[in-house]
């Protein structure tokens, strides 16, 4: 198969045929010889004190096999935050224990408190409503600025006002902030909440603990995006299992979007109590249950200012943020709202002067962690938000004021004032892309017509960037991550030549068993349906980080090119070898190896075939077998940029917005199938859409969670989203890693925010609602028809 | 009742689910579960050639009824159905969890409407929620399964 044939194809996706077929294997299609069923006592007020659990009544019920409470794994450890954060002063953030099951109190609607083993669900479910829990009601603490505010009213008794971090970034930019902001002949101030979100995958979690009372081994199935680290948590930090007596396996992954990174008490208990029994133990989380207990995203309250020459010019950016992160700390909720979202707040733009701070504070909520994007989507909505405010009080055209400040393709690499070093981009190059797809010229035409149908239509723009392909792990290591963020591959070559590809990264959703093969085709000049994916199975793979934070191909990936040139590199000797030619002088391509200077030449299955029929091998110089792993850590972030452009129709009667256009604008760098890059690219325009106009995770003054449901969390449907225009060509290949790839899993959602409010408020703007500078989302027909109407 | 042309008989809780009876009790995982306000359509399949929420329904009203799962879709040689093929053809899917459903509710619009526009298309698929995908390619799947021309519409 010739070079370049492959890569850069938009492959049809070979996993398609099982999920088009109703054969995918997701976790909760598993079911175990002698299958027993977890269901889980969840509090119903945000804060309490557990005064005692009744299990009599339960304990009688049919079915019912065990029942767990939190004095079962008092003396186990617990679920520990990935990322020490040091405050401002220099002292460590606190670390509330996160339990297995909720022991003394409560702290948020649907904390578990208990858990019951049954044999059917249905009577687990019963049993699990009839506990009862005597828990005397505590104040809920909601607020973030009253949970600050009020020193006393704790979520967690060793921390004192419930703020976890007081973190500033860079703490040696302050004074020269504040003193830039002061001197400016321009400050824009924005006031702004960036709304907390449920994820939502549509397949719920679900987990089945296996032990096997003869070995002693443990397998979890689970729904996770990294079974390795979900193996490394619950062993060396939750349950102590020994690492090498735990199996985690995540089959089909129906969606995550962050929110199946992280270890949840469900797969500890759920292992427990296998153990306990002797048997299976599955639970499969309604989606109640999904609301009130998968990590949410978001939430933050931000006051932003960005000081400007009257020209526009930026002179500097100062934030304050708190950030929730609800009841207990979840496995990157320390690392999202800081290191992922500070080290952003300099955008695409050269900004001299930059310092960011972000109070991190307990909550009587859920759980709030990483959500597609991650910080990043913060970062950059506080930003291209008030470059809008900015240009309209400086009389500034939108584009004008970001080409004006874009870092330009000759200043890179490009270090920012928070710390980042962009490695390349073409920001301007971008933005000429969009304003050719976009049609924005013929922007006055289709108002003008919206004019005459009655609605008010308005245009926004919005830049963003991104630091994905996460990360290099000694930079990590300095930041107080306590992980490492490479990933591994092996490549296998079996005796006939076909390969299996065994990956750290995990899909789940992403078509990894597509576009890997395509990466491997390329260098080994097979066809790629000789290729096969290995991936979910800790018991199959080298130990990998797994799929978040749009690294798979960057890290990943990279990692499967190096194994792949280790696995070459030793089928060149293999093919001297039997060229009776000395080292170094084979060439390969297309599947051949070829003796440089002569005619001589021996095809790929040969050397594969000879690789495992070692009869005449040279074995101090050779092994036997083909097969090489490789980890790869990255150099640095890679930093995604794009631009893009909303256009929304509002109807004065209603309030109502219809997102009417949407162009997009990325650079990715390379490409390995545009296809599933575009797709990507989509489904994050629509949760980025989501956010803007839809979706609300709401609690009320006593910590009920009142969006709990699909009848009331406003999911985007296919009748509120329009069709995309998406582009990916004004790209800059990565410098760093060997594919040149940036990663595109999460732009969508990163840029759209910001782009559909712009166009919301330059349509109020349009309309002579010049007094309208901002508005909260989700921009419900309600809130946006009282902008219209009110004075 | 029959499932995908075979006679199934089970004794049943009254209180079982359709779709938990389909999973469970047959065996037919392709029908997924999404949530459990019949909000989001995972687990559509047709009954009596009715597009239904099989989440909905009990199992036992289903008695003798001709039940349709994704399983059933594809011919017995194993030719997909057009859906299946455009799904694959315009990446109509990535975690695959809703696709089932997805179809399955297609198929029922294109059974009705051999020629749908996008906007009829976009609202017959109201009450199927997709999280991966932003609806773009599975509109663009599900004309192009009905033969007509998708270019246009990707070109927007």
């Amino acid at each position: 198969m010739p070079k370049d044939t492959v890569v850069g194809q938009s492959t049809k996706r070979r996993e398609d045929r099982r999920f088009t077929t109703g054969k995918g294997r997701y976790t909760d299609d598993i079911v175990l010889r002698n299958q027993t069923y977890a269901a889980f006592a969840r509090s119903e007020v945000a804060h309490g004190v557990i005064k005692g659990i009744d299990t009599s009544a339960a304990e009688a019920m049919p079915g019912v096999l065990a029942i767990f409470t939190g004095d079962d794994f008092v003396e186990v450890g617990g679920n520990p935050a990935g990322w020490l954060i040091h405050s401002r002063d220099g002292t460590p953030m606190t670390e509330p224990k996160r339990p297995v099951l909720a022991h003394g109190k409560v702290r948020h609607v649907g904390d578990a408190y208990a858990a019951v083993i049954a044999e059917t669900p249905e009577q687990a479910r019963d049993a699990a409503e009839a506990l009862v829990a005597d828990i005397e009601e505590l104040p809920a603490i909601v607020n973030m600025a009253q949970a600050v505010a009020d020193a006393d009213t704790r979520v967690h008794d060793e921390v004192p006002s419930n703020v976890c971090f007081d973190w500033g970034w860079v703490e040696d930019n302050r004074a020269a902030v504040d003193e830039a902001i002061r001197g400016a002949p321009h400050v824009t101030t924005l006031e702004l909440v960036n709304n907390r979100l449920s994820p939502n995958p549509m397949e719920p979690r679900c987990s089945i603990g296996d032990y096997d009372t003869g070995t002693g081994d443990y397998t979890l199935y689970t729904t996770s995006q990294n079974p390795h680290l979900t193996r490394l948590l619950i062993s060396a930090f939750v349950m102590g299992i020994p690492e090498h007596k735990l199996r985690v396996v995540a089959p089909d992954v129906g969606g995550g979007f962050g929110s199946k990174i992280y270890h949840y008490g469900e797969e500890a208990l759920v292992l427990a109590a296998s153990k306990k029994l002797g048997r299976p133990v599955k639970w499969t989380s309604s989606r109640s249950e999904a609301f009130l207990t998968d990590a949410h995203g978001r939430d933050h309250v931000t006051k932003i200012e960005l000081a400007t020459e009257k020209d526009g010019r930026f002179i500097a950016v100062r934030t304050e943020t708190m950030a929730n992160l609800g009841a207990y700390l979840s496995n990157f909720a320390t690392a999202t709202p800081t290191f992922l979202h500070g080290t952003l707040m300099a955008g695409n733009y050269t900004v001299p002067n930059v310092y960011v701070n972000v109070k991190g504070v307990f909550t009587n909520t859920a759980p709030v962690d990483a959500y597609r994007g991650a910080g990043r989507p913060e970062a950059t909505f506080s930003l291209e938000r008030v470059i809008d405010k900015c240009a309209r009080e400086l009389g500034i055209d939108p584009i004008e004021i970001r080409r004006k400040n874009y870092i330009k393709p000759d200043q890179f690499p490009y270090t920012t004032p928070v710390a980042l070093e962009y490695d390349t981009g073409n920001y301007d190059a971008v933005m000429d892309r969009l304003e050719e797809m976009a049609d924005l010229s013929g922007f006055e035409a289709r108002r003008a017509e919206s004019e005459k149908a009655g609605k008010l239509r308005g245009l926004g723009i919005a830049s963003y960037i991104e630091a994905c392909g996460i990360a290099p792990s000694n930079l990590v290591g300095v930041l107080g991550g306590r992980v490492g963020l490479y990933d591994a591959a092996t490549v296998r070559v079996n005796p006939t030549g076909n390969v299996q590809v065994m990956v750290g990264a995990h899909s789940h959703g992403q078509g990894h068993e597509t576009t890997f093969p395509q990466i491997v085709a390329d260098r080994l000049g097979i066809d790629p349906a000789n290729i096969e994916i290995v991936h979910g199975d800790t018991a199959r793979i080298p130990f990998g980080m797994g799929t978040y934070g749009s690294r798979s191909l960057a890290v990943c990936g990279s990692a499967v090119v190096k194994a792949t040139e280790k696995v070459i590199a030793k089928a060149k000797l293999i093919a001297a070898h039997m060229m009776e030619a000395p080292d170094g002088q084979v060439d390969f391509e297309d599947g051949v190896f070829a003796l440089q200077g002569t005619n001589k030449n021996v095809p790929w299955g040969e050397v594969a075939l000879k690789a495992y029929i070692p009869h005449d091998f040279p074995l101090e110089r050779i092994e036997p077998g083909l097969e090489e792993t490789a980890f790869y850590d990255p150099a640095n972030f890679t930093y995604p940029a794009g631009a893009y452009a909303c256009e929304v129709e509002v109807d004065p009667q209603t309030g109502k917005v219809d997102v009417v256009s949407f162009a997009a604008a990325d650079d990715f760098g390379n490409v390995i199938n545009p296809q599933i890059v575009e797709g990507q690219v989509h489904g994050g325009l629509a949760q980025g859409i989501g956010q803007a106009l839809l979706e609300h995770a709401v609690y009320d003054e006593n910590g009920q969670f009142l969006s709990a449901s699909y009848m009331d969390y406003c999911m985007p449907r296919a009748d509120d989203l329009p069709m995309y225009r998406v582009d990916h060509s004004a790209a800059t290949a990565c410098t760093h890693n060997p594919l040149g790839v940036k990663g595109c899993g999460e732009a969508g959602a990163i840029g759209s925010p910001p782009a559909v409010v712009n166009a919301v408020i330059d349509a109020l703007h349009r309309a002579g609602k010049t007094g309208v500078t901002h508005l909260d989302m989700p921009l419900s027909p309600a809130r946006v028809w009282s902008a219209l109407h009110e004075s | 009742m029959t499932v995908n042309g075979k006679p199934v008989t089970r004794d049943v809780e009254a209180r079982r689910l359709l779709v938990d009876y389909l999973r469970q009790d047959v065996g037919l995982t392709g029908t997924h579960v999404g949530c459990d306000t019949s909000q989001c359509g995972a687990c559509v399949v047709h009954v009596n050639g009715m597009a239904i929420k099989a989440c909905t329904m009990l199992a036992v009203e289903a008695e003798g009824a001709e039940v349709l799962t994704i399983e059933g879709l594809a011919e017995p040689d194993g030719t997909l159905h057009p859906l299946q093929e455009a799904f694959n053809a315009h990446h109509g899917l990535q975690c695959g969890f809703c696709t089932a459903g997805m179809i399955m509710s297609a198929a029922s619009l294109l059974e009705a409407n051999p020629a749908p526009t996008e906007s009829e298309v976009r609202h017959h698929l109201e009450g199927n929620i997709c999280r991966c995908t932003g609806y773009h390619n599975i509109v663009k799947a599900v004309m192009a399964a009905s033969g007509q021309d998708v270019a246009a519409l990707a070109a927007e």
